[in-house]
């Protein structure tokens, strides 16, 4: 029997890895990634593949959903199969790992860094203070979905940050302004005063990367801003402890005033 | 020719006196001499020789139509005709009594308000006749009665004077009996037919004369005198006396509403708009000075002119230069060519207005059910005809050459004949090519060949079928792709009442649930369990999807596609990828991701699609193949090999009846068996069987033979022979 190692990549570029996950890679026979849940926009396929010294497959989400080309593979070899982030934050690969312990595969985790604790970590914001996560995803034919907003608005009433994540396809990744507009689009509709132009928001760009960029500022400042390449993610702050907000002003540029308005 | 040179006069100065216009319509089961009573009216009114008037048969213009000797097309012909010292304007539309060609008869329905419903005195009050009774009632069009072939009835069947009458007696009163059970609310017993009114009249279309009780009185002619000069061989002197056309129009005239009086009450029917507004308004009083509303029922390729729409003008009018557009396409068109019809010919007039029937070329882009208009205005109400194309032949060009010319073809044939659909099937590049039954594709075919010069290949004619189950099933849980959402759905078959009104429009099935509340209630009418019809959420077909949960939170961001993969499982069916019918799916449970990311399409549609086709396993899928009803008239010693005949073709018989030497054998059988049936009944029986047939809907495949049906089905799609099984969808 063989064994299914999930190793977190990480945030940005192949440096990301940790030296536990880079050995473990070593160690295997084969290597399998993913990179529909995020994308490291700063590596390639060869770029991995140099500093691994060995190939590594790329698969779909159908093959992962599926599990199937992992599983076989797994029945004999020791696999490794890389995500972006934390293997089992966000994207949670745990029906993977469970129908692997079903068939008796053993498995392990080498995490990884994940978006989740870096962006309020770049922000300054504390990690006590956030309530659920959420993603937008793209509009689609008959799938418009407004439970992110009703996020933003359950944790803003019990006074907690919201991280809002940008939805990854194949083509394409949504940028901080894209979520914005969807979320003023919502609004619009349902008018709840959750995520107005007047509404402070903080946009985290490439989170990871020597040219990463924060910024806060009320929505009517930001939604136009052009922040660079992607990935983005957006933060939505709840009720500001003085600290923070401080944090915001210096680190972030968001205006002097929610130093007093908030706290 | 000066005749019709003459009509259009005539029409151009009739045409806005309202009260003396009629727009009626002959229907019937098939053979019951539609169209020889119509050509009879139109030779009476002087449109075409009296000579040729039955035998050249005018509006069975079409070669098809010619050398078969059937009607295939609904077909128009205004004229003129005196009463009471006054003239007036009638357009009468004579349509097929083919079962296959019965769209015709929906569509021109509605453009009518009166129907002259004929039956044969020999055969009777037939199931054809049933329908069309039912088909004129939906659309409110008035009926008179003409009881047909009366000189058949004695110089063949030799029936006595009072069996004669006697069978009148029944004719009227199954007849009336009908238009009593279809008839809308307030016309149920107005509209009866009646004996003694003139609403109702006896003659015999062929030998030209006809009569009713009012000419009777007025011209002191009795039953006697027919029955007499019919047994005599004295028909010709009978049609001098009881002149065809004048009893027939007469009645048509006295008994049958002119456009004000029917427009009143038809509109209502047919347009769902606000009536209220301007064009509501205009149409109801059929207002000339109005915007236009024009509902075209059907289009003619003619060769030379091309696309020719025919239609009726409901309010404003229609003149040659106009610029209009069809609702819900954006182009503008303008009107080139504005006529009246007789027959294949059209009589270009400058203009015509509300309350018309009218021909017009120009607008390129019009089909059969479409409206007209030069102002914003809501469609007239869609035309929906009771049974679908049950028979599907796969079509190619035989040089590779004419595949451009066939494309252009069938493109052409679809648009102007609604009851065909063409397909093309992915797999193999093949032209589907489905219709009401064979004869229809038949000459579907024939016209491809020889009319439009494209040489094809046609396979067999195969069946189209439906899918439902035996029982009862799930609830299944169906898993996204990514695990991490639940889906429960169970299925059974609905009520066969519910699906019945369903099929007839009773329940409205296109489109969104506009009013949900008047929905469920009709549901619950119809047997529906309360709380279930609070939550039907889709209709596909005669399939229900139900939305059975309460309070799941993120569902209902999630419903929409539910909704979505409900209708992929009733257009393709778990066995053999064919439609659903008449089932009801209910989603009985979820349980959803937390972020919406992990529940979007492609996540929760083949999770719901799943659970469907799991829980249909669960129940026992169940194939349903067409059916038909057969009529077949033979005499006495054919009547063994008729027999025969049909139970070969897995036919049950339900029903036989004697009478003089001629039996009846009414029977039902499998469409599937009924392919070659033509030629084999005229063989088996030295061509002197008479027969008809009637869609009987789907029906269960016989168990035995379903495995095996299909599979041939699965092949012939590329699908692997065997469908799958409930593990499959459950994982
Ligand atoms: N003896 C006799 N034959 C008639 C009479 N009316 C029609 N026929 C014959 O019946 C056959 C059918 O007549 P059509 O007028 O074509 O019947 P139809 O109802 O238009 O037929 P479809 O349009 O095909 O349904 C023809 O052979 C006619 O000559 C009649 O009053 N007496
Ligand atoms: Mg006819």
């Amino acid at each position: 029997m063989g064994k299914i190692i999930f190793i977190g990549f990480g945030l940005f570029d192949e440096k990301d890895i940790t030296l536990k996950g880079l050995e473990n890679i070593k160690k295997s026979d084969k290597v399998f990634a993913e990179f529909y849940t995020a994308r490291l926009m700063g590596t390639s396929k060869e770029k991995i593949e140099e500093l691994f010294g060995k190939k590594i497959k790329i698969l779909s989400r159908k093959e992962v959903e599926e599990g199937k080309i992992i599983l076989d593979a797994a029945k004999n070899k020791n696999v490794a199969f890389l995500t972006p982030g934390d293997p089992m934050t966000a994207t949670t690969h745990v029906a993977l790992r469970m129908q692997a312990n079903e068939i008796g595969i053993k498995t392990k985790i080498v995490h990884g860094v994940s978006v989740i604790t870096a962006a309020p970590g770049m922000l300054g914001l504390q990690s006590y203070k956030f309530g659920r996560t959420t993603t937008i995803p793209f509009p689609e034919k008959n799938y418009l979905p407004e439970s992110p907003y009703d996020v933003i608005r359950q944790n803003k009433e019990n006074g907690l940050h919201t991280l809002v994540l940008l939805d990854v396809k194949p083509d394409r990744l949504m940028t901080a302004n894209e979520g914005m507009k969807i979320l003023l689009m919502v609004e619009e509709k349902r008018k709840e005063n959750v995520f107005t132009p007047e509404t402070l928001v903080c946009v985290v760009a490439r989170a990871g990367s020597d040219d990463c960029l924060i910024s806060a500022g009320y929505v009517k400042n930001l939604s136009n801003k052009d922040f660079g390449e992607p990935m983005h993610s957006l933060i939505i702050p709840g009720k500001l402890h003085f600290m923070e907000a401080e944090a915001l002003v210096k680190l972030a540029g968001a205006p002097k005033n929610i130093i007093k308005a908030r706290s | 020719m000066g005749r019709k040179e003459e009509l259009a006069k005539k029409v151009q100065q009739l045409m806005h006196d309202l009260r003396h216009i009629r727009n009626i319509g002959t229907a019937a089961h098939i053979d019951h001499g539609k169209t020889t009573l119509s050509d009879n009216l139109l030779a009476g009114a002087g449109m075409i020789s009296e000579a040729l008037a039955g035998t050249q048969l005018l509006l069975d213009y079409d070669e098809q139509e010619q050398a078969r000797g059937i009607t295939i097309n609904a077909a128009n012909a205004s004229m003129v005709h005196k009463y009471g010292g006054e003239e007036y304007l009638i357009n009468l539309i004579d349509t097929p009594g083919h079962v296959d060609f019965g769209g015709d008869v929906t569509r021109a329905m509605r453009a009518l308000d009166g129907v002259i419903i004929v039956v044969c005195a020999v055969e009777g009050v037939m199931p054809q006749t049933e329908t069309v009774i039912r088909q004129a009632m939906k659309e409110k069009v008035r009926p008179v009665l003409f009881i047909n072939k009366v000189d058949r009835l004695i110089n063949e069947l030799k029936v006595t004077s009072e069996q004669m009458q006697q069978r009148f007696v029944k004719i009227i009163g199954e007849a009336n009996a009908l238009i009593k059970r279809y008839a809308p609310e307030e016309f149920r017993s107005k509209w009866a037919v009646k004996v003694d009114d003139g609403s109702v009249m006896f003659g015999s279309a062929y030998k030209k004369w006809g009569i009713s009780i009012p000419y009777m009185k007025k011209t002191g002619i009795t039953f006697k005198d027919i029955y007499e000069h019919c047994a005599k061989n004295r028909q010709e002197e009978l049609s001098k006396k009881a002149i065809l056309h004048e009893v027939v129009l007469d009645s048509v005239i006295k008994h049958l509403p002119d456009p004000t009086v029917a427009q009143k009450y038809r509109i209502p029917q047919i347009w769902k708009g606000d009536i209220d507004s301007e064009i509501g308004k205009a149409m109801m009083n059929c207002d000339e000075n109005g915007s236009l509303a024009l509902m075209i029922t059907k289009i003619i390729m003619d060769p030379h002119a091309g696309e020719i729409a025919i239609g009726r003008i409901y309010s404003g009018k229609v003149n040659r230069g106009q610029e209009v557009k069809i609702v819900g396409m954006p182009n503008p068109y303008h009107i080139q060519q504005v006529a009246i019809s007789v027959g294949a010919d059209r009589l270009p007039v400058e203009e015509l207005n509300a309350g018309n029937i009218v021909a017009v070329s120009g607008v390129k882009d019009a089909a059969a059910g479409v409206t007209i208009t030069n102002t914003d205005m809501e469609a007239f109400e869609k035309i929906v005809h009771y049974s679908e194309p049950v028979v599907t032949v796969a079509i190619e060009a035989k040089h590779m050459k004419d595949l451009p010319k066939l494309v252009e073809v069938l493109r052409t044939l679809a648009k102007a004949d609604p009851s065909l659909q063409v397909e093309i099937n992915q797999e193999t590049g093949e032209h589907l090519l489905s219709g009401m039954g064979e004869l229809h594709l038949e000459i579907t075919q024939y016209r491809i060949i020889h009319e439009q010069g494209v040489d094809i290949q046609a396979s067999p004619p195969i069946v189209v079928y439906r899918e439902c189950t035996l029982g009862k099933g799930g609830p299944f849980e169906g898993k996204s792709p990514n695990k991490h959402n639940r889906f429960y759905l169970e299925v059974e078959p609905l009520q066969k009442n519910i699906v019945e009104a369903m099929q007839s429009g009773e329940i409205q099935t296109s489109g969104k649930i506009k009013d949900s509340k008047a929905l469920a209630k009709k549901l619950q009418e119809l047997g529906m369990d309360k709380i279930e019809s609070k939550g039907v959420a889709a209709f596909h077909d005669t399939n229900i999807f139900i939305d059975a949960t309460k309070g799941i939170q993120y569902l209902h961001e999630t419903m929409e596609l539910c909704i979505e993969a409900f209708h992929e499982a009733m257009k393709k069916g778990p066995l053999a990828d064919e439609r659903c019918m008449g089932v009801k799916v209910r989603l009985v449970d979820a349980k959803l991701h937390e972020d919406s990311i992990h529940r979007g399409p492609a996540q929760v549609i083949p999770a719901v699609r799943n659970a469907i086709y799991g829980a249909m396993c669960q129940a026992k899928r169940n194939l349903l193949e067409p059916k038909q009803k057969v009529f077949i008239n033979v005499p006495q010693e054919m009547m063994g090999s008729a027999t025969r005949e049909m139970q070969q073709r897995r036919a049950s018989i339900e029903d036989m009846k004697q009478e003089g030497d001629i039996t009846t054998i009414i029977s039902k059988a499998p469409v599937a068996e009924m392919f070659g049936f033509a030629s084999a009944i005229r063989s088996a029986t030295a061509g002197r069987a008479l027969w008809s047939t009637e869609h009987a809907g789907f029906e269960k495949i016989p168990y035995e033979l379903q495995d095996n049906v299909v599979k041939k089905i699965r092949e012939r799609k590329g699908l692997k022979p065997e469908p799958y099984d409930e593990v499959y969808y459950a994982s």
